[in-house]
């Protein structure tokens, strides 16, 4: 009996993006990393074309966080301090992208500056030479003074910045522009919201080339679902032609992750859930997991040891022995 | 594939004889694609025209069914794809491998805590579904494995036997409950399908490529074994997402039935990949049974709540009651906050504000289920909703002041609910849970 194996005949493909740029490009990265340019759903190489692998960044900030779980603190030890020294040691952790996060306030309390945000992005520039996401501390208009400031002084590098959301986006869409950088655009799990924010970006004249959709991303027990089904169905959508779908997608598990009890919290939890530190890291890695087999093309994570297995889950689903 | 109401009257005799009770045949074809009828109320019906119609009828992927003591698992009969276009509906069972060269006291002593094992997950029991118990030696040995694990549990079980001789001896251990038999294959299916015949068990079946599994199915279905399980020795995240992600689309797409069965998975047996990662894919692209090697809580319960999730149908998601809810038995001077009635929304304030120690009330309210984001957007958490609910829940009876805290998520909505609640203070509360107990020490004086 022959058993035909049954293809969709997809008529989109997913955009190509480049993150990052060497000197020859008019920055200082050593390496860029392109993402997307899929013609297919995620690692079904028999349909069709898949020529990039989905990326794995590593989330750090401008100072030590004062909210994160130990166990993040014990995995990254003193380099949390300095964050050119954590953006070295991401990059040892085998991150193709280094995702920095701006603080609020300086490790004093005092709000943050301008002056420190230049020089926290210059230091990181100089430590490492994979390409940087910058994002903002999530309050608009801190946000939009710190950005514009972090875009200038990374001028060519073609960072991504972000966060672009639906009620603040022009500022950092327009510093993007004016600095040859790229954007994240952050929708709340919506396939027309994620669409329309894109348009409105590319409307302001940013290339489509130059945009990264992040559908927002829901932990594992905390709304991974909603996540993990409109990014198939902005995936499916990308796929049968619509342009302005056809975005790769970032997502962020790391952060989503390690505020949830599951992962924080070692003490006052059931018993039913286990040893916390394995548990914790479980808990990152089956989201992260989940999230890649719903078409994420670029997982931001925390912890390092998540790093190193969702490495080696890609490199299978993307090694050549291609069965079907 | 269903068939609709035309394709059906097509195969039907068309001489509106009434015999049905129904007034015409495309009247009775109509009821039938429905299925608000039964096709043996038409006596007239051909042969042929029968066989083509119950096979339409049959879902794509089979029904099976396993029954332990008391418990049972149901796997198979999905219908799509992706989650998003209807919903899946039987969460693959997740069954626990013990071999039989452990000793009785040891297998007795694993198998009582893992069957005992429960958690809670915004009031849902998340449980182990059973045991795969491997036959590692002889006869007796295996028999008197299954029945210290039958001793100590009622969870079904999968029997993984390579020989009919220790296929007989583990089916007879099993008594009257209704086990999974692993493994017929190309080699030895006659004996197999004769032993699950006779015993009126599910069979699984192994095969190299997909065309042997297809051959073999139908074999065994012509020797009388109608439920099966699909083996198609799945190794590694690649060929496991390749193989069953083909297997779903014949099924669904093409309804190819002799590889129409559920398929079972261990993603521990290639030491290769991260068991619980490769069981995480299985989960959500498109296992029927998953056998684990390590059932440790704090892999199981990760993956058990992956497995809710996926399986929670995206028409129907978990909601709490709308109401006014106390915690930590407040009284008047207590914080007044809002949520929505999406239960992992609910499940994660009311979490932490009873772990934060504080009394509160917390009215929770009718967004149709969903998170304060979601809704929001939505417009199914809006400043007219919030009011109907302050006014609606009694808090103004309760409280001895009128100040109500709204997600951080929501801040923008304080103004509109000022006009909405002549008389109110709202505050803007924290976006996440995990800061409610911070923002209530900083915020909030008696």
């Amino acid at each position: 009996m022959t058993v035909e194996t049954p293809k969709e005949a997809w008529t989109g493909t997913v955009r190509e993006v480049t993150l990052g740029a060497t000197a020859d490009q008019g920055g200082t990265r050593s390496r860029t990393l392109t993402v997307g340019a899929e013609s297919t759903l995620p690692f079904l190489h028999f349909e069709a074309s898949i020529p990039n692998p989905p990326a794995l960044a590593l989330e750090i900030r401008d100072r030590k966080p004062d909210d994160w779980s130990p166990l993040l603190y014990e995995a990254w030890g003193d380099v949390m301090d300095d964050p050119a020294a954590w953006a070295k040691a991401a990059e040892e952790a085998g991150a193709d992208l280094v995702y920095l996060v701006l603080s609020l306030t300086t490790s004093d309390g005092s709000p943050n500056t301008v002056e420190n945000v230049r020089a926290v992005v210059r230091k990181v520039l100089d430590a490492t030479g994979l390409p940087l996401a910058v994002i903002g501390a999530g309050q608009a208009e801190v946000d939009n003074e710190l950005l514009v400031a972090a875009a200038e002084e990374g001028k060519g590098e073609r960072l991504l910045l972000g966060l672009c959301e639906e009620k603040n986006y022009r500022t950092i869409v327009a510093t993007a522009m004016a600095n040859e950088h790229l954007v994240q655009s952050r929708t709340p799990m919506d396939v027309n919201l994620a669409k329309q924010l894109v348009i409105l970006i590319n409307d302001m004249g940013m290339p489509l080339e130059r945009i990264v959709m992040d559908p927002t991303t829901g932990a594992l027990g905390y709304g991974i679902e909603y996540g993990y089904s409109v990014m198939e169905r902005l995936r499916l959508a990308a796929l049968q032609g619509d342009k302005m779908t056809q975005q790769p997608m970032i997502v962020t598990p790391g952060e989503e992750c390690w505020k949830v009890k599951e992962a924080k919290v070692g003490e006052g939890v059931p018993e039913t859930w286990g040893d916390w530190e394995p548990r914790a890291i479980a808990w990152e890695g089956i989201t992260a997991a989940a999230l890649l087999h719903s078409g994420a093309n670029v997982v931001v994570l925390r912890h390092p040891e998540n790093m190193r297995r969702t490495r080696s889950m890609i490199d299978e689903l993307m090694s050549s022995k291609a069965a079907g | 594939m269903a068939l609709t109401g035309l394709e059906i009257y097509k195969l039907l005799p068309q001489t509106n004889c009434k015999d049905c009770n129904f007034p015409t045949c495309l009247a009775f074809a109509m009821k039938l694609a429905a299925k608000q009828a039964e096709l043996k109320d038409c006596p007239h019906v051909s042969e042929e025209a029968k066989e083509k119609l119950e096979s339409a009828a049959a879902p794509p992927i089979r029904l099976v069914e396993l029954h332990g003591g008391n418990g049972k698992v149901q796997v198979g009969n999905e219908t799509v794809l992706f989650r998003h276009e209807k919903t899946f509906y039987n969460m693959p069972g997740i069954f626990w491998r013990l071999g039989d060269d452990e000793s009785v006291d040891e297998l007795k002593s694993k198998a009582k805590r893992a069957d005992a094992y429960q958690a809670d997950y915004v009031g849902i029991d998340l449980k182990l579904d059973g045991f795969a118990i491997e036959a590692k030696s002889d006869p007796a040995a295996f028999a008197s494995a299954i029945e210290a694990v039958r001793s100590v549990s009622q969870k079904p079980l999968i029997l993984l036997a390579s020989t009919p001789e220790l296929a007989k001896a583990g089916v007879e251990a099993c008594g009257d409950t209704r086990p999974l038999l692993y493994y017929a294959d190309k080699d030895n299916w006659q004996e197999m399908a004769e032993i699950a015949k006779e015993a009126g068990i599910p069979l699984a079946l192994r095969g190299a490529t997909l065309e042997e599994l297809a051959e073999l199915t139908k074999s065994i279905q012509e020797a009388g074994v109608e439920d099966l399980i699909l083996d198609p020795g799945l190794s590694g995240h690649l060929e496991s997402l390749q193989q069953l992600t083909t297997l779903r689309r014949l099924s669904i797409k093409k309804s190819f039935r002799p590889l129409g069965y559920p398929v079972i998975t261990f993603p521990g047996r290639d030491e290769s990949s991260n068991e619980m990662l490769l069981a995480a894919g299985h989960i959500a692209k498109y296992a029927g049974f998953i056998v684990l090697e390590n059932v440790d809580p704090s892999v199981l319960y990760p993956l058990l709540v992956l497995r809710q999730n996926i399986y929670t149908d995206p028409q129907k998601p978990i909601q709490v009651q709308p109401a006014l809810y106390e915690i930590n038995s407040p009284d008047g001077d207590a914080p007044l906050m809002v949520t929505t009635n999406f239960s992992i929304t609910y499940f994660s304030v009311a979490n932490e504000v009873e772990g934060s120690g504080w009394p509160a009330w917390l009215m929770v309210a009718d967004a149709e289920g969903m998170s304060v984001l979601t809704a929001w957007a939505a417009g199914k958490f809006d400043a007219e909703r919030i009011a109907k609910a302050v006014k609606a829940c009694g808090a103004e009876e309760k409280l001895n002041h009128k100040k109500l805290i709204i997600p951080g998520h929501v801040a923008v909505l304080s103004g509109e609910l000022e006009e909405e609640l002549p008389g109110w203070e709202i505050m803007v509360g924290p976006r996440e849970a995990v800061e409610i107990a911070g923002y209530l020490k900083a915020m909030w004086q008696k």
